[in-house]
C-alpha cells in the first residue's frame, strides 16, 4: 500500500529537489524533512563523509556524545520522552557494535528509534577490512527491520520507510547501514513521493479497523463480569491513549494496575489506581490479579515480571487481550477475547460503544481499596539514616509528580516506580525489558532535549552512574539541565537483596568500594556536584538543586541495608508475596 | 508433537533466509527443515518451513513470520487441502549381487537410480516425507553411504 503520513511534508515542499548532492547531504536533508531536530552520534573513519555534510548545513543539530552508546541511550530518552522517533549516527566496526545494548533496549520496550550507522566501502564488505563489523547481521533480532544501503539512489527511500517503521505499528529501532562509497556517491536529489512496503501492514492505520464484533463481545464480558481488572502496559503509553484510557476507567469504573512501562497513563492519585503489579508490585495490585474474574490487558505484553509464575496469574479470569502485535496476543497468556490494534483506537471505539449507565462493582472495589489502605507500598523513616524510598518521596513531593523521571536498573528503579506519583504519560524513562544499567543518565539528557521547558531528573544507582558517567561532558558543555541524583549505597544494591533473600547471604562481588567521590567527579567536568548524608541534608541540598539552573549532580548516601519490598520471589507465584518488615505479615498465604 | 508446513512469500532481498532462520533459532521453534526457491512473483522467493508444535506454538510462529517486514503471507498449508514433495538423493554400496532387488525396489517406489558406478548407485525419489522415510528404511539393510534430502515443499490444492 503506498501512504503519506500528513506529518511529513509535501514532496514539493522540500526544498533542492532535483539538485545532484552526495548521499551524506540527502541523508541529512531527509532527516530533516522527517522533523528530526536532533541527533546523538560519534564520528569515525566511515561516517567522515556525513560528518563533512554537517559541516556544511548548520540547521542540522548534533550532539557529540562521549560514547555511542551515551549516544543511543539519550537517542532513546528522546524518543519515550517526546513519542518522536530518536535518531542516533555511529561509525562502522566498534561504532556501530557499541550502540547493540542500546538498539536492545529500545526493541524490548518498542520504542522508535533510526539507528544509522557508517561501513566500509561496498568494495571492502566481506574482506574483514579495518573497522568493519556485519552490524546488520548482528541487530537482526533486535531490530524491526534493517537495511544495508547499496545504492546511493536507494537512500532517500530507506530513510523514508525507516522512519515510516520506527514509529508505526509495534514501533522500534530500525537500522540502516551505509558504506562510506554510498555516503560519497552523486545523485539526484529527489524526495520519495510515496513508498510501498508490501509486507508491513501498520502502514496505514485506517487500513486495520478494529473487530467491532470482538469489541461487542468485550463489552458483554464487563457487563456479567463482578471482579473486572484493566492491566494497561506502555501500548498505551506509545500509542498516546491515556486520555481515552481514563475516560474508559471513568465510563466503566474498573479498578486499573499499570506495568512499570505503563506508569503515568493513569495518574497516581486516581482513586481507581492499584499501583504497579508483579514483583515488585502493590499488595492490591497483585491480589487483585489473583481474585479477578475478567482482565482487560491493553498494550502490556505479560512480562515474566509481571505475571510471575504463570500458573498463579489471573487464574479466575478470563483475559481480554487488546494489543497492537498480534504475535504478543496468546503468546504467554491465552486470551479468550484477543483485538488487534493500537490502543488508543480501540479504546475510543469501545468508549463510543459503552452503554451508560454501566454498572458499577462496588463491592469489589471497595475491597481493592481496604488492601490499598492496609499494605501500602512502605519503608521504616529514620531521622538520622537517608532512605533511598525518602529520598524518591521528597523528589515526587518537591516537583509534584511532574517532572520527567529518568531511572537506570536496581532497587533505585523500582523505588522510583514504587514511591514516585507519576502523573503523566512519557514521565518514567526506564529500561523495563531489557533492564540495561547505564540507561538512567544519557536517556535523560534526551528527555531533557526533547523537553526543554520540564524538570527532568535522572534516578541512578552508584553502580549504573559508573556506566554512562562520561556523558557529564554533554550536560557541562551543552548547559542540559539534568538533576542527576545518584541514590548510592555503595552496593549493587538489587543483586545484593537477591544474595540475601535466595542465597543465604552469601554476597559475592556486591561491594562498590572504590567507587569515586561522585561530587568530584561532577566537578571534573564541570557540573555542579552536591551531597547528603542526612534527611535534613537531603532536603536542603535538592532544594537548591532544583534552584540551580543549570545540570546538578547529587550524591545522596543512602543506607545500605535497604530492600525492595513487596517481593515475589522468582520462579514463585504471585500469591507468594512477600510483603517484608514494614508490611503487617511477612508473608501472604492466605484469603 | 504434530508436523506442520508452513509456507510464505518473502521479498528476494540479502539477508532474507537469514531473518527467518534466525526468528526459528532465537525463539527456539523446533524446525525440520527450510525449502527456498524462486516464485512466480518477480522478486519474490517462496519458502516452506516444517515445523513441529502443538496448534498454538504453530500459530505463535505463524505471526512472528508476519512480523518479518520482508515477508509477505504466511499460510498453513494444512488448512486447505495440499500435495506435498521432497526430493532425496541416496548413495547406496552397490554388492552386484544385490542390484536387481535394488532396482525392484526402487520401481516399487517410482524411483530412478541416475548413477551407477564400479561401487556405487545413487537412488532418487520424489515423494511425500512419509514415502521417503519407509523408503529409507527398506533400503538401509543394502548398505546407505550418503544420504541427502531437500526438505518438503508444497502446495495447496485449487485456486
Amino acid at each position: 500500500m503506498s501512504y503519506l503520513r500528513e506529518k511529513t511534508p509535501a514532496p514539493a515542499a522540500v526544498p533542492g529537489q532535483g539538485e545532484r548532492v552526495t548521499g551524506s547531504e540527502i541523508l541529512l536533508r531527509m532527516l530533516l524533512a522527517e522533523g528530526v531536530d536532533c541527533v546523538f552520534g560519534y564520528p569515525g573513519g566511515a561516517v567522515l563523509y556525513i560528518y563533512d555534510a554537517m559541516h556544511g548545513n548548520p540547521a542540522f543539530r548534533h550532539v557529540l556524545t562521549r560514547h555511542e552508546q551515551g549516544a543511543i541511550h539519550a537517542a532513546d530518552g528522546y524518543a519515550r520522552s517526546t513519542g518522536k522517533t530518536g535518531v542516533c549516527l555511529a561509525t562502522s566496526g566498534p561504532g556501530a557494535t557499541n550502540l547493540i545494548t542500546g538498539i536492545a533496549t529500545a526493541h524490548m520496550d518498542s520504542v522508535p528509534l533510526v539507528v544509522i550507522t557508517g561501513n566500509v566501502a561496498s568494495n571492502l564488505i566481506g574482506t574483514d577490512s579495518f573497522q568493519e563489523a556485519d552490524i546488520v547481521g548482528m541487530t537482526q533480532p533486535i531490530t524491526k527491520h534493517s537495511y544495508f544501503v547499496r545504492r546511493v539512489e536507494d537512500l532517500a527511500r530507506i530513510i523514508r520507510e525507516a522512519f515510516l517503521l520506527a514509529g508505526t505499528g509495534r514501533k522500534g529501532p530500525i537500522l540502516i547501514d551505509i558504506p562510506k562509497d554510498v555516503t560519497a556517491a552523486v545523485t539526484e536529489f529527489v524526495y520519495p513521493e510515496s513508498i510501498d512496503i508490501p509486507g508491513y501492514e501498520w502502514a496505514n492505520p485506517e487500513a486495520n479497523p478494529v473487530d467491532e464484533t470482538k469489541l461487542d463481545e468485550l463489552i458483554d464480558a464487563i457487563a456479567s463480569s463482578a471482579k473486572p481488572l484493566l492491566l494497561a502496559g506502555g501500548g498505551v503509553i506509545q500509542a498516546d491513549g491515556s486520555g481515552v484510557l481514563l475516560e474508559f476507567i471513568e465510563k466503566t469504573r474498573i479498578p486499573v494496575t499499570t506495568t512499570l512501562m505503563g506508569l503515568g497513563s493513569v495518574p497516581a492519585d486516581h482513586d481507581l489506581w492499584l499501583g504497579m503489579p508483579g514483583m515488585h508490585g502493590t499488595y492490591a495490585a497483585n491480589r487483585a490479579l489473583i481474585e479477578c474474574d475478567l482482565l482487560i490487558a491493553v498494550g502490556a505484553r505479560f512480562d515474566d515480571r509481571v505475571t510471575m509464575r504463570l500458573d498463579g496469574f489471573a487464574p479466575h479470569a478470563r483475559v481480554a487481550h487488546l494489543d497492537i502485535d498480534a504475535a504478543e496476543i496468546g503468546k504467554l497468556v491465552p486470551a479468550s477475547l484477543p483485538i488487534v490494534g493500537d490502543a488508543r483506537r480501540i479504546l475510543e471505539r469501545l468508549n463510543a460503544k459503552l452503554p451508560k449507565p454501566f454498572p458499577d462493582q462496588a463491592e469489589w472495589i471497595e475491597s481493592l481499596r481496604k488492601r490499598r489502605r492496609e499494605f501500602p507500598l512502605r519503608y521504616a523513616p529514620s531521622t538520622e539514616e537517608l532512605k533511598p524510598q525518602y529520598v524518591i518521596e521528597m523528589i515526587s513531593r518537591t516537583t509534584d509528580g511532574n517532572a520527567i523521571v529518568t531511572t537506570d536498573v536496581g532497587q533505585h528503579q523500582m523505588w522510583a516506580a514504587q514511591f514516585y506519583r507519576f502523573r503523566h504519560p512519557r514521565s518514567l524513562v526506564t529500561s523495563g525489558g531489557l533492564g540495561t544499567m547505564g540507561f538512567g543518565f544519557p536517556s535523560a539528557i534526551g528527555a531533557q532535549i526533547g523537553n526543554p521547558g520540564k524538570t527532568v531528573v535522572s534516578v541512578n544507582g552508584d553502580g549504573g552512574m559508573q556506566m554512562c558517567a562520561q556523558e557529564l561532558a554533554i550536560c557541562a558543555t551543552h548547559n542540559i539541565p539534568v538533576k542527576i541524583a545518584v541514590i548510592n549505597n555503595r552496593t549493587l544494591g538489587m543483586i545484593k537483596q537477591w544474595q540475601e533473600l535466595i542465597y543465604d547471604g552469601r554476597y559475592s562481588h556486591i561491594d562498590l568500594s572504590g567507587s569515586p567521590d561522585f561530587v568530584k567527579l561532577a566537578e571534573a567536568y564541570g557540573v555542579k556536584g552536591l551531597r547528603a548524608e542526612t534527611p535534613s541534608e537531603a532536603q536542603r541540598v535538592w532544594k537548591e538543586a532544583l534552584k540551580t539552573p543549570g545540570p546538578v549532580l547529587i550524591d545522596f548516601v543512602v543506607s545500605k541495608n535497604e530492600l525492595v519490598f513487596p517481593m515475589v520471589p522468582q520462579g514463585k507465584a504471585l500469591q507468594d508475596i512477600i510483603l517484608g518488615p514494614e508490611g503487617s505479615c511477612d508473608r501472604w498465604t492466605g484469603n | 508433537m504434530d508436523r506442520k508446513l508452513i509456507g510464505f512469500t518473502v521479498n528476494d532481498t540479502p539477508g532474507v533466509l537469514q531473518r527467518v532462520s534466525g526468528l526459528f533459532s532465537r525463539r527456539g521453534y523446533n524446525i525440520e527443515s527450510i525449502t527456498v526457491g524462486p516464485s512466480e512473483r518477480e522478486g519474490c522467493s517462496r519458502m516452506i518451513v516444517a515445523a513441529s508444535g502443538d496448534d498454538a506454538l504453530i500459530r505463535q510462529m505463524c505471526s512472528q513470520l508476519r512480523k518479518l517486514i520482508d515477508v509477505l503471507d504466511v499460510v498453513l498449508m494444512h488448512e486447505r487441502p495440499y500435495v506435498s514433495r521432497e526430493l532425496m538423493l541416496v548413495k547406496l554400496r552397490m554388492d552386484p549381487s544385490k542390484r536387481a532387488e535394488i532396482q525392484t525396489l526402487a520401481d516399487t517406489f517410482r524411483c530412478s537410480v541416475i548413477d551407477i558406478g564400479p561401487e556405487t548407485m545413487i537412488v532418487q525419489i520424489v515423494g511425500d516425507t512419509d514415502k521417503n522415510d519407509a523408503f529409507l528404511q527398506l533400503i538401509q539393510p543394502y548398505g546407505i553411504l550418503e544420504l541427502t534430502r531437500t526438505g518438503e515443499t508444497a502446495m495447496n490444492r485449487g485456486m
